[in-house]
C-alpha cells in the first residue's frame, strides 16, 4: 500500500445519531412533543442496515450502539492512527427519508446542532456537513443560512437518491446558497427511498441497493451538467462521497460523446462535460472499487487525465479496507500529497 | 457517430471495407401503421384502433423524451419508395448490408409489444412481430435473422413464444429490453430465461424501455440526452440484479447479450460487485463465485455506440479487461448515432482481433457457420 502523510484531510467520516431521542434536547416543544407522543422510532436508512458488513469493519464496530457513535472510537480509530488535520463529518442519520417537509425541516436543524454540540464542539479536527431538508427548497436554504456563519460548516450535504434528479431547477436555490457561502455540495451515497432504489425498479437485496450507489452518482453527474447547474454557478464545487472511482472515465467517455451529438437540446451547457468535471467535480476516495493490481490501478487513473479528482477519505466506520490500507497500491508520493492534501484544501475553501 | 482516430484513419477504410462484418444491432421498421394487422387477430386489430396500446408511460404515440432526430433514424435513411426509416428491406440492402459486407445482421425491432400493460395484449403483438420478421426480412435476405420478441411482463407466454420458435432457424436470440416492471434477475421473467437456454438461443437486453419506474434511481430526469446516457445506468442495474438474483448460477449454460449500452462500464461494475461481494456474500448465498466470473463467462456486449475517450488506447485497456471475444460489432442501423463499420477499429489492431470484434464473436455466439 502507498504510504500515508501526516496532516491529510479525511473528506468523509460518519458520526452516528445513537437514537432519534437522542435529537429530543435540539428539537422545539411541539417536535419533542410529536416524537413521544406518536412513539415515533429510530431513523436507521436501509442504505445502511446496522448489523450489515459494509456499515462497520470489524475492528471499529464497538460491542453495544452503532458503529461511529463514539468520538473517542473515532478519535481511536481514525483521527490518532492516520494523524489527520482534518475530518469532515457526514451524518448519514435518516431524516431525509420522512415525508413531510415541516418534520424533516426539524429533523435536520436538530441533527446538525447536535453535530455541532456532541462532535465539533469536542475535537478541534472536525469538520461539519450541513443535512438539509431538501423536499422543501426554502427550508433547505434556511438550513444552510442557520448553519453557515459557523465556519466549521464546509459543506451542504445530499443524498444520491433523492426525490427528483439533483440538476433541477427548483433545486438551484440551494446551489445559489452554498456557492455564495463557499460551501461545496457533498452528493453522498445512500437513498430516500422516495423512488425505487434502481432505474430498473426494486432489487431484492441490501448488495443490490450497494452497488447501484455507482449508477445514481452517473445519473446525478448527467443531470447537474445538462440542466446547467455549472454554467449558472461557475464556482460551485460538488463532492461525490462514497461513490467509487472506476465508472469515472469510462461514464464521461459516454456522456461527452452523446453531448457531442444532441447538444443542441441543452445549448446552455457551454462547456465540454469532462471540463466541468476537471473544474466542479471531486470523488472520495473510498471504495476504492478496482482491483488490487497496481497496474490496473495506474492505467485507470490515467484514465481520469487529471489528479486533481480524488479526495482522501476512510468512510469510516464503513468496512472499505483494512488495517491502515486506505490508499491503494501503485499510487505515487505526489498523487498521495494531492489526494491527501492538496486537493481537500483546492475543494474546500473553509478549510484554511 | 465514430471514434475519432488521430492517426491512420485513411489506411484503416479500405482494410475493413473488404472484410465481412456482423451486425449485430439493426431495427427494422414496419412501412405502415397497419402492416401487423394481417398477422393479428380482428380482436386486436379492433382494440388497437380504439384503445391504443396502453403503455407503461404516459404518451398514446411516440417516445416520452422527444428523439433528436424523426424516429431516432439517420434523415439519409428514408428509403425512396416512402416509409419511416428501416422499413425497406431493398433499401437497407443497398445502403446497409451490400456496401459494408453484412454477412450476418441481427435484427431487433423495437415500439413492439413489450412495455404494455394489457398483457394478452403484448403477446400478441409480439407473436406478430415475430410472424412478420420472417416474412418481411429474414425469408427474402438469409443474410438477416430475427430476435424472438417476447411479451416481457408474462414469463410463461414469453417462454411458450420461445418454445414454439425453438429450432426454426430464421430465429437467433431471444429479445428483451433492460428497463421493465422489475429488474431482470427477477423471478418473474426466469421462465423466460429457462426456454432460451432450453432452446440454445442468447437473451439479448436491448438498451430502452418501460416499466413504471422512474428512469434513474432520483426520479424522472429532464432531457432526451439523459435518457440517452442513461442507457447504461440501467443497463448495469440490470445486469446486477441478473448476477445478485442467481439467474446465472441457476442457469449456466444461458448467454447473454448487453446491446446498443455500451460497455465502458463492464469492468468498473464487475469490479464493484465483486468487492461488495465478498463483504455481503452472505446475504446471497445463491452467487457461489464472485460475480465477475458469471460476467465474463456469459455476457457479451454490442459495441454501438462505442464510449469515445480522448486517447484511443483508454478503450483498448477497457476491451482488454473485458476480452476481445466478447465484443460484438453492431451499426445500430438506421438509428442516427450509427457506428461506421470503417471508422470504429484504427489499425493496428491484432488481425485476430478485429476478425472477432466484426464478425467471429458473432457467428461463434449465434451459431452461424
Amino acid at each position: 500500500m502507498a504510504s500515508l502523510i501526516a496532516g491529510g484531510i479525511d473528506c468523509d467520516v460518519h458520526p452516528a445519531v445513537p437514537h432519534l431521542t437522542s435529537l429530543l434536547p435540539y428539537l422545539n416543544d411541539y417536535w419533542r412533543d410529536q416524537v413521544t407522543t406518536r412513539g415515533m422510532v429510530d431513523l436507521v436508512s436501509q442504505s445502511y442496515p446496522k448489523s450489515s458488513p459494509i456499515t462497520a469493519r470489524p475492528d471499529w464496530r464497538p460491542e453495544s450502539g452503532k458503529p461511529g457513535e463514539s468520538l473517542e472510537a473515532m478519535q481511536r480509530h481514525v483521527l490518532d492512527p492516520f494523524q489527520l488535520k482534518h475530518a469532515i463529518c457526514n451524518p448519514l442519520y435518516g431524516v431525509q427519508m420522512v415525508f413531510s417537509e415541516d418534520m424533516q425541516a426539524a429533523f435536520c436543524r436538530a441533527l446538525n446542532d447536535w453535530l455541532v454540540k456532541e462532535w465539533l464542539d469536542r475535537d478541534s479536527r472536525l469538520r461539519g456537513s450541513i443535512v438539509i431538508p431538501t423536499q422543501s427548497v426554502e427550508k433547505a436554504v434556511a438550513e444552510i443560512e442557520h448553519c453557515a456563519p459557523d465556519r466549521r460548516f464546509v459543506q451542504v450535504l445530499m443524498l444520491v437518491m433523492g426525490d427528483t434528479p439533483l440538476g433541477k431547477r427548483a433545486l438551484w436555490p440551494i446551489y445559489e446558497a452554498a456557492e455564495r457561502l463557499d460551501l461545496p455540495i457533498g452528493i453522498h451515497a445512500g437513498s430516500a427511498y422516495h423512488n425505487p432504489p434502481t432505474a430498473v425498479g426494486w432489487g431484492s437485496y441490501h448488495i443490490e441497493d450497494y452497488v447501484g450507489q455507482a449508477q445514481a452518482f452517473q445519473a446525478q453527474l448527467t443531470s447537474l451538467i445538462v440542466e446547467g447547474v455549472f454554467a449558472k454557478y461557475p464556482r460551485l464545487k460538488m463532492v461525490m462521497l462514497e461513490s467509487g472511482v472506476s465508472w469515472i472515465a469510462p461514464y464521461l467517455w459516454r456522456l461527452h460523446k452523446f453531448w457531442r451529438g444532441v447538444r443542441m437540446e441543452t445549448p446552455w451547457v457551454d462547456r465540454a462535460p469532462l471540463e466541468l468535471v476537471r473544474s466542479n467535480i471531486r470523488f472520495s476516495l473510498q471504495p476504492f472499487d478496482a482491483p488490487p493490481e497496481p497496474e490496473t490501478l495506474i492505467r485507470l487513473f490515467e484514465h481520469m487525465q487529471s489528479d486533481e479528482l480524488v479526495l482522501f477519505s476512510t468512510d469510516y466506520p464503513h468496512w472499505q479496507f483494512d488495517d491502515q490500507d486506505a490508499l491503494p497500491e501503485g499510487l505515487s508520493p505526489d498523487l498521495v500529497r494531492k489526494i491527501m492534501i492538496d486537493n481537500p484544501y483546492a475543494t474546500y475553501p473553509r478549510l484554511t | 457517430m465514430n471514434i475519432q482516430f488521430r492517426e491512420n484513419q485513411e489506411a484503416a477504410s479500405p482494410l475493413t471495407v473488404k472484410t465481412a462484418i456482423a451486425d449485430c444491432d439493426i431495427h427494422p421498421a414496419r412501412a405502415t401503421r397497419t402492416e401487423l394487422y394481417p398477422y393479428l387477430a380482428k380482436r386486436w386489430q379492433h382494440h388497437l384502433e380504439i384503445y391504443g396500446v396502453h403503455a407503461y408511460q404516459g404518451m398514446m404515440e411516440g417516445p416520452p423524451y422527444p428523439k433528436a432526430q424523426p424516429n431516432a433514424s439517420r434523415r439519409d435513411a428514408y428509403p425512396p419508395e416512402g416509409g419511416p426509416q428501416g422499413s425497406s428491406l431493398a433499401f437497407m440492402q443497398k445502403q446497409l448490408l451490400d456496401p459494408n459486407n453484412v454477412q450476418l445482421g441481427v435484427l431487433n425491432p423495437l415500439n413492439t409489444g413489450q412495455g404494455i400493460r394489457n398483457h394478452e395484449l403484448s403477446a400478441a403483438l409480439c407473436s406478430a412481430i415475430n410472424d412478420w420478421q420472417i416474412d418481411k426480412w429474414t425469408s427474402k435476405d438469409k443474410r438477416l435473422k430475427a430476435s424472438i420478441v417476447v411479451g416481457n411482463e408474462d414469463g410463461l407466454s414469453a417462454a411458450a413464444e420461445i418454445r414454439e420458435r425453438a429450432g426454426d432457424k430464421n430465429f437467433v436470440q431471444v429479445l428483451l429490453l433492460s428497463r421493465n416492471v422489475e429488474p431482470l434477475g427477477q423471478r418473474r421473467y426466469w421462465p423466460i430465461y429457462q426456454a432460451a437456454e432450453e432452446a440454445g438461443l442468447p437473451v439479448g437486453v436491448h438498451a430502452f424501455g418501460f416499466g413504471g419506474n422512474p428512469i434513474t434511481p432520483s426520479g424522472w430526469p429532464s432531457y432526451y440526452i439523459e435518457e440517452m446516457v442513461g442507457h447504461s445506468q440501467c443497463q448495469q442495474s440490470a445486469l446486477a440484479s441478473l448476477v445478485l438474483e442467481g439467474v446465472f448460477e441457476r442457469f449456466p449454460k444461458l448467454k447473454m447479450v448487453m446491446i446498443e449500452a455500451g460497455f465502458g462500464w463492464a469492468p468498473s461494475l464487475a469490479w464493484r460487485l465483486d468487492k461488495a461481494w465478498q463483504r455481503l456474500r452472505s446475504e446471497v448465498p445463491h452467487v457461489k463465485r464472485p460475480p465477475s466470473e458469471y460476467i465474463r463467462e456469459q455476457v457479451w456486449w454490442t459495441t454501438q455506440p462505442m464510449e469515445d475517450p480522448e486517447r484511443r488506447e483508454d478503450l483498448f485497456d477497457v476491451i482488454k479487461w473485458i476480452g476481445w471475444d466478447r465484443l460484438l460489432f453492431a451499426t445500430d442501423y438506421p438509428h442516427w448515432d450509427y457506428d461506421e463499420p470503417s471508422r470504429v477499429l484504427p489499425a493496428g489492431v491484432s488481425e485476430a482481433n478485429r476478425e472477432a470484434f466484426y464478425l467471429g464473436n458473432a457467428k461463434k455466439l449465434y451459431g452461424i457457420n
